[in-house]
């Protein structure tokens, strides 16, 4: 469902995404690893429509469209869903009307009315329980006065609400207990489906063993440098990113 | 959570919706001002003679002002007072049997406003009812429910009428919150005002209803000078809004009005106002010049007033509602939301004047700017000596929309007794970009998201306007801000 090709993308004259390549098809969990600063969030953002970053080459399919051609919302409407590293406050916005407002976006411009408010409260009842997210924290504004872990959790919430057809989860296990991690993943599990794809950014190992990934990769200096299954994390992990780059360490000189 | 959402829905189309102008036949005074003038509308108002000669005393004393262009923070051209016609009425048809018939024509302008002059209660369960005076240009057209108030004592009709029919309270009231001497608008006003609405409340009676009065500028090359006077007599309460609109238009019109509330021994009066005049075009071509004066006294022990404002329109607004508090432990509020787009230009904000024991007040400003815009809040809280144990607690937030425009804040405090408390914060934040993507990335478009952010932002205002007003204010504040994001 998702095919970036080369994909190059920076800020002002810096290149930060140099030649990215990644298939996935639906139904696939992806996982992302790789070194602080390696331009995992930039991904992130450059596929969900960040304008900050320039896209100077390469071509990205999403459904057989042209991903870059969209504006961000039209991403979103499409099914691309980003759960933030840094979820931003929304001061006023009740989380509800907020999700309520987005759903109904969404579904206009798949020609479809706005859900009725039972449906539409049964769902929240609903995901709400998935992701144990306390009913206060749903009504209150979004994110406003959260702590990083109830963030973190509402983005998975917010997910959960939109079903989106492709997730990027970038850090979403970063500042979780270990309660709350387990909770995400399972959030997470109970979404995977077939008509599904997640991509998984983590530095950690242990979310993996929760949310276990067809494909491991290793992001470094703004492309993917080793590819692998869920073993490859278990490396990672034992061995840091030191013998990756050392591997490497004459091409990305060069 | 419903309403914002219906408000959300309920959100269309950018343009200044009620531009519009209506063709009926029109009988003006001719243009410009003298004593002649003052005359021409005292008569046409068959006024009794104290009126006219308080009118005549107020034009002399205006005659030696001058326009207050130093202090604002303002700018616009020198208003030329002879180019101005001071009295427009629709001209009443002859085959109107009843005095209570309106012009159909009026009542489709009205009903094409979104106002129902019509007394059926409305059938949907949120909807309270809410009775209207209609003023177009310098007269009152229509007040409805008269009857049924009456039966509780109390009084809501056009100013006119209560001259007429209830001369000693209007003399009794009248400019004794805003005197002539107050300003050069008010002053202004007091010489030329034509109408506005007059209330009454009786001892211990709780309106039942909202009373509001609903201005429309309509016919080129007037201004409209209105009054309005509230009164709420001893442990009476009465919420009252008011909302103005105007016909699209390449002039600069002047809208000078004042405002006067009193409430007595615990009485409370909630004012509500969504400011909507016609804002000018993207150049600045056009708009409504806005100069009011409003002043509420809480008068009486344990009373209270509260302004809540929502400022969407005009090309420039020069406003600032206010409260004397003189009563001990009565209450004060101003809550705000005043946004300019494009060139609009606002100066808004309060004055508390503690002078009882125990007075409390509260101001809660939201400063909302784009486009080309100026947005200032200009505050005063004074705390006479004697005022013991006076509270003030100010909240100035101002959100800027682009790099072009400018928020201001002017706080003054003058604190005469020790024991008063008085708290002033300030934020200026820019709309956030994050805000913003976070917003999209849901599938929300730019426009909608500063929608929903802006209405979060002013939340604690809207908050405080009655239900169907909140839901026109929210829509206004979207419409306003179009096009205000690249
Ligand atoms: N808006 C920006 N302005 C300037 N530099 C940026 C910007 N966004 C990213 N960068 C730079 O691009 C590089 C990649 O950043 P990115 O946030 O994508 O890394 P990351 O892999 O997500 O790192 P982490 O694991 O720490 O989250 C970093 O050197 C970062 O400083
Ligand atoms: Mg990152």
């Amino acid at each position: 469902m998702l095919s970036i090709k080369n994909l190059k993308a920076g800020i002002e004259d810096k290149e930060i995404l140099k030649g990215f390549n990644l298939e996935v098809k639906a139904g696939e969990v992806h996982a992302i690893m790789g070194p602080n600063g390696s331009g995992k969030s930039t991904l992130a953002s450059v596929l969900a429509g960040r304008e900050d970053y320039a896209v100077t080459d390469g071509s990205v399919q999403f459904l057989k469209k042209d991903l870059l051609e969209m504006s961000p919302e039209d991403r979103a409407r499409e099914g691309l869903f980003l759960a933030f590293q840094y979820p931003v406050e929304i001061p006023g916005v009740s989380n509800i009307n907020f999700l309520k407002t987005a759903l109904a976006e969404i579904r206009q411009y798949k020609g479809l009315p706005p859900m009725e408010a039972k449906d539409f409260l049964k769902r929240v009842k609903e995901k709400q329980a998935l992701v144990e997210l306390q009913v206060s924290l749903a009504n209150r504004s979004v994110n406003e006065g959260f702590s990083g872990g109830e963030k973190k959790r509402n983005e998975i919430f917010q997910m959960a609400m939109l079903e989106p057809v492709l997730a990027i989860l970038d850090e979403t296990d970063s500042g979780l207990d270990i309660d709350a991690l387990r909770i995400v993943a399972n959030g997470v599990n109970k979404l995977r489906a077939p008509e599904r794809a997640f991509i998984v950014i983590t530095h950690y190992q242990r979310l993996l063993e929760y949310i276990v990934p067809d494909f491991v990769h290793v992001m470094y200096n703004g492309r993917i440098v080793k590819s692998g299954t869920k073993e490859l994390a278990l490396e990672l992990e034992e061995k840091g990113y030191d013998w990756i780059k050392k591997e490497l360490g004459e091409t990305i000189e060069a | 959570m419903a309403k914002e959402n219906q408000i959300l829905e309920e959100i269309t189309g950018g343009e200044y919706k009620y531009g519009f102008s209506t063709d009926i036949e029109t009988e003006t005074a001719a243009i410009g001002l003298s004593e002649d003038t003052i005359r021409f509308i005292s008569n046409k108002k068959q006024e009794p003679s104290w009126m006219l000669e308080a009118r005549l005393k107020a034009y002399r004393y205006w005659l030696t002002l001058e326009e207050p262009k130093h202090w604002p923070h303002l700018s616009y051209p020198t208003i030329n007072y002879q180019d101005i016609i001071y009295y427009a009425a629709p001209k009443k048809q002859q085959q109107l049997s009843s005095l209570n018939e309106v012009d159909p024509e009026l009542l489709r302008t009205f009903e094409k406003l979104g106002i129902s002059l019509e007394e059926q209660k409305r059938l949907s369960g949120v909807q309270s009812t809410i009775a209207i005076d209609a003023v177009i240009d310098s007269v009152s057209v229509k007040t409805t429910f008269k009857e049924t108030l009456a039966e509780k004592g109390i009084i809501f009709c056009s100013f006119s009428e209560a001259v007429q029919e209830h001369p000693e309270l209007v003399k009794q009231y009248m400019g004794s919150m805003v005197p002539y001497t107050d300003n050069f608008f008010a002053a202004l006003n007091a010489a030329v005002f034509s109408d506005g609405s007059f209330c009454y409340i009786p001892k211990g009676v709780r309106c039942p209803m909202e009373l509001s009065t609903y201005f429309r500028i309509n016919t080129s090359g007037t201004g409209q000078f209105e009054r309005t006077l509230i009164i709420a007599d001893e442990g009476s309460y009465v919420s009252y809004l008011e909302g103005c609109t105007a016909p699209m238009r390449d002039e600069n019109q002047l809208h000078a009005a004042v405002v006067e509330i009193v409430a007595q021994k615990n009485a409370e009066v909630k004012y509500s106002t969504v400011q909507n005049w016609y804002p000018g075009d993207k150049n600045g071509k056009g708009g409504i010049y806005n100069f009011v004066t409003k002043r509420g006294i809480c008068a009486g022990d344990n009373s209270k007033i509260s302004w809540t404002q929502v400022e969407t329109g005009s090309a420039i607004t020069w406003k600032y509602p206010s409260v004397i508090l003189k009563g001990n432990n009565s209450v004060g509020e101003f809550y705000s939301v005043a946004v300019t787009n494009n060139k609009q230009q606002a100066d808004t904000g309060t004055k508390m004047t503690h002078l009882g024991k125990n007075t409390r007040s509260t101001i809660v400003s939201k400063g909302i700017s784009a486009g080309f815009s100026n947005n200032s809040y200009r505050g005063l809280v004074r705390i006479a000596k004697g005022a013991s144990n006076a509270r003030n607690h100010s909240q100035c937030d101002s959100l800027l929309m682009s790099d072009t425009c400018g928020a201001h804040t002017f706080p003054y405090i003058e604190i005469k007794d020790k024991s008063a408390i008085v708290e002033h914060e300030a934020t200026t934040s820019k709309i956030g970009e994050d805000q913003l993507f976070y917003c999209r990335q849901r599938g929300i478009d730019a426009e909608k998201a500063v929608a929903l952010i802006v209405n979060g932002y002013c939340k604690e205002v809207l908050n405080q306007l009655p239900m169907e007003f909140a839901v026109e204010a929210q829509k206004l504040l979207a419409v306003s801000l179009e096009g205000s994001v690249g």
